[in-house]
């Protein structure tokens, strides 16, 4: 037994050799991570200014945020108010409703902790915040901001791309002729460049020269130009985001679906269950972990969406099409970089809450289910 | 016999000077050196810049780097490569607008001494504006012209010919003329075309067309008196019956244009009036050399050039209202009709990386010396796909370079003398060239602008914004500073 303070180069390498071996991937992280997240802390509480001799950064507080949130910025960011229609309030009060219901089970589930009911209220708030913003903007003489269109890309491009990729692999893993053909095509897109994909479907949604154009104007849209209506501009782009992630979803769900045992669809089978019975009973709970997960990588890549709307649209007509990083790409691109970081942080804040809320609400509730 | 000699040394001597001095770079002065240089994607602008860097290379050894991005990257990619010390890039080609904002921090070298010295680049050739006001800032030249910029007003000789409508000579002349051309088939191909071309897609060249409809309105006696600001108080000039007017006026031609107007870049809109598709168009001086190329256009000497078009109101400044034209008000009218063509962007110009090498900065300015060259330079104006229209007086005066490109003496009479029309006007409206004027066009008013076309907003809400917008940022910048600035850039006192 050695004693105290005599310990070797050898021990001490022994005893510290995890924290070492780590040492350089968070030297690393620190270096390309933190620190710029830090530095961008510092830009979007300040103003940058060219100035003789380089340039000066003046430190102005909330300054940045309010003109987001309150002043000349706020149609951009969260966009023109109206008042709000029926529609508006009903969608007002069925998420107060909602809200108070998953309170109320929070509260009679018996675990409430103080971190939970923290998380929950944060969450609760910004779906109640959100939902409130979109019931004010959507609508004749409303506007949604950067901030609505971002959700309206996640949202409803998650929606589609999940329905598709999913409905995609379940068939292509039946036994059909040719579904090795068809799974190398579904996956192509996801193996091109996101601008290369930009470009393609800027050819491809092209209704004066490009190959749907016979059919459109067969159609009798020849007059109609995608390209200067918001919402016809908006779905334009969600289909472009779509076209190159639904690949994602299908290869992802394709390996669930080929993963999950035979034995218990081969006992259904035998019981004589029908395949709705099969797919919704056995099939998709075993599946189930998987797509919540899958779900949610998607979530967190379609918050960062700006390739398809600066290439197809610049973001027009007007602001219609503009997500929140292409907003703040252009607020950089014009040297105004303490907006551009606000934009960025405001992205940051509401991407974290709601990836974190639907790894709470649904995929944990998923994985415990099939445990 | 001695004094033969010494005439003969001398005259050697002087030739070997004068010849040292008309050219600037020699064979292998620049051995070794390499020049990245930074512009826009193009392929106008880029396209002359890399057909000659190689025989500048073999002219000098300097081997020169052309990189290209996406215009609306161009002005912030620049700076901060050099602003923040990264200075991995030597010189850009970029609009001289955005001199004061590089000038300021001191990143442009100044130029005036390599300049004065150079006699090969011909500076009495280049015509005063761009000599005088695109190359220099606060009296010292940073820039080089290579490309002489105007917006000019572009018809379809043929189409009026058989409309039996003169060249338009106001906006609304210019709306006549596209509602009775709309619809009818121009190119022969038993499609309907389209009345009027005009770009109006938002983040890229598009912001500068607005102020073509504002200029005549707001502007009327002479340069100084400029159109973006009141010169007592930085005021904005945008929320008036004038700048209403210009905004419905522009809306109105998006009804005789392509359906996707207002997503239509530059490119596409001369695309466009080349293959024979549009009666209007308006543009730099573009589309006069581009209708010439013979294996894509289909207007080859169908095209006349003239002046923007003019207003026969005015805006009077003390009431907002809009009064009509007369010899006090407009004192450069013609026939009742103001015109204030639009000096836009003032041509694209190189400017040296002030932190870079030393030799390297010599090896900048021989390139740029010689792309602005008239052996070079008069010969790239003609062909369209470079992106230079002309801007020495030589260019203007030999026909010879023009007709040898394809086009008629008759059509390259019209097109330079549209363009001078525009350069000698006394009234013509300077690029605003205050600190941040990228905030102030390319975010505020461009933003305002494209918003109103895509109906999202109403007139007085354009104007409430830009008017709103250009204050914060006028606020933000200082507003005194902002508007010595601007007093400075048009000479007002």
């Amino acid at each position: 037994m050695r004693e105290h303070g005599s310990e070797t180069v050898s021990d001490w390498l022994d005893r510290h050799s995890g924290r070492l071996f780590v040492m350089p991937a968070v030297l690393l992280i620190l270096a390309f991570s933190i620190f710029p997240l830090v530095i961008s802390v510092w830009l979007a509480l300040s103003r940058f200014k060219l100035a003789a001799g380089g340039y000066e950064v003046r430190f102005v507080w909330f300054l940045n945020f309010r003109k987001l949130l309150l002043g000349s910025e706020q149609y951009h960011f969260l966009g023109t108010f109206i008042p709000k229609s029926l529609i508006g309030w009903a969608a007002i009060a069925i998420t107060l409703v909602l809200i108070v219901r998953a309170v109320l089970s929070y509260v009679r589930s018996g675990k409430v902790s103080v971190l939970g009911s923290i998380g929950r209220a944060i969450s609760y708030a910004l779906f109640g915040a959100l939902v409130w913003m979109l019931a004010s903007t959507i609508g004749h003489g409303g506007q949604l901001g950067s901030l609505g269109t971002t959700l309206f890309y996640v949202g409803c491009g998650l929606a589609v791309q999940f329905t598709i990729g999913t409905a995609l692999a379940w068939l292509c893993a039946q036994k059909i002729r040719g579904r090795s053909f068809f799974r190398v095509v579904f996956f192509i897109p996801l193996m091109v460049t996101p601008v290369g994909i930009a470009y393609t479907f800027r050819m491809l949604a092209d209704m004066t020269v490009g190959p749907f154009a016979p059919l459109w104007q067969m159609l009798g849209f020849g007059n109609f130009e995608w390209a200067t209506n918001q919402w016809s501009a908006r779905l334009i782009i969600m289909l472009g985001e779509s076209w190159q992630w639904i690949p994602f979803i299908f290869i992802v769900m394709l390996a669930a679906f080929e993963s999950q045992p035979r034995d218990e669809v081969e006992a259904a089978e035998l019981d004589g269950a029908s395949a709705f019975q099969i797919f919704r009973d056995i099939t998709w709970p075993s599946v189930a972990p998987v797509a919540a997960t899958v779900a949610l990588i998607r979530l967190i890549e379609a918050f960062k969406i700006v390739d398809l709307p600066n290439v197809l649209t610049s973001g027009g007509p007007g602001i219609s099409t503009e997500s929140l990083t292409l907003h703040s790409f252009m607020q950089w691109r014009a040297l105004d970089l303490g907006a551009s970081a606000a934009i960025a942080y405001s992205l940051l804040f509401v991407s974290t809450i709601v990836c974190v809320s639907f790894f709470n609400f649904v995929v944990e509730p998923a994985r415990r289910a099939r445990q | 016999m001695v004094s033969s000699r010494f005439a003969r040394r001398a005259f050697f001597a002087c030739t070997a000077l004068t010849l040292a001095q008309l050219a600037p770079a020699s064979a292998g002065e620049f051995d070794g050196v390499t020049v990245n240089v930074m512009t826009f994607t193009g392929p106008q602008i880029a396209e002359p810049m890399q057909r000659r860097a190689p025989d500048f290379e073999k002219l000098t050894g300097a081997k020169v780097n052309v990189i290209t991005v996406p215009f609306s990257d161009l002005y912030q990619k620049l700076l901060t490569d050099w602003s923040s010390g990264t200075n991995s890039i030597d010189a850009g080609v970029f609009a001289p607008q955005w001199m004061v904002d590089y000038v300021t921090p001191g990143l442009l070298e100044d130029l005036s001494d390599r300049v004065t010295k150079d006699a090969a680049i011909k500076q009495d050739d280049i015509a005063p504006f761009f000599r005088e006001f695109s190359q220099k800032f606060n009296g010292k030249t940073y820039m080089l012209t290579l490309d002489g910029d105007f917006h000019m007003a572009y018809y379809r000789t043929d189409v009026a010919k058989e409309l039996g409508l003169s060249a338009p000579k106001t906006w609304d002349d210019y709306l006549a003329f596209a509602a009775a051309a709309n619809g009818k088939d121009m190119n022969g191909d038993g499609k309907p075309d389209f009345g009027s071309c005009i770009s109006k897609k938002r983040n890229a060249q598009a912001y500068w067309f607005i102020y073509d409809l504002v200029g005549p309105m707001v502007q009327a006696k002479g340069t100084s008196e400029g159109v973006f600001f009141d010169t007592a108080d930085m005021k904005p000039l945008v929320n008036n019956e004038a700048f209403a007017e210009a905004l419905r006026l522009y809306n109105e031609t998006t009804k005789f244009g392509p359906p996707n107007e207002i997503n239509l870049d530059v490119g596409d809109t001369r695309n466009l009036f080349i293959s024979g598709q549009c009666a209007l168009s308006i543009d730099w001086g573009d589309i006069g050399s581009l209708a010439i190329d013979k294996e894509k256009s289909k207007v080859i000497d169908k095209v006349g050039a003239m002046i923007t078009p003019g207003s026969k109101k005015v805006l009077d400044r003390a009431s907002g209202k809009l009064v009509d034209c007369t010899a006090d008000i407009c004192p450069y009218a013609k026939d009742g009709v103001n015109t204030a063509p639009l000096a836009a962007f003032g041509g694209w110009s190189g400017g040296v990386n002030a932190k870079a090498d030393p030799k390297v900065k010599d090896a900048a300015y021989a390139f740029f010396s010689y792309m602005s060259q008239p052996e070079q330079s008069n010969v790239d104006v003609t062909i369209g796909a470079s992106g230079f229209n002309p801007y020495r007086l030589s260019q203007f005066q030999q026909l010879d370079n023009w007709t040898k490109a394809g086009m008629s003496e008759e059509a390259a009479k019209n097109y330079l003398g549209a363009i001078q029309d525009s350069l000698n006007s006394p009234n013509m409206i300077l690029d605003l060239r205050i600190p941040s004027n990228q905030r102030y066009q390319q975010i505020v008013l461009d933003t305002a602008v494209a918003r109103y076309l895509a109906g999202e907003i109403d007139i007085p809400t354009t104007m409430k914004t830009i008017e709103d917008g250009w204050n914060e940022v006028t606020d933000e910048l200082g507003r005194d500073d902002q508007l010595a600035a601007y007093k400075l850039t048009i000479g007002a006192k």
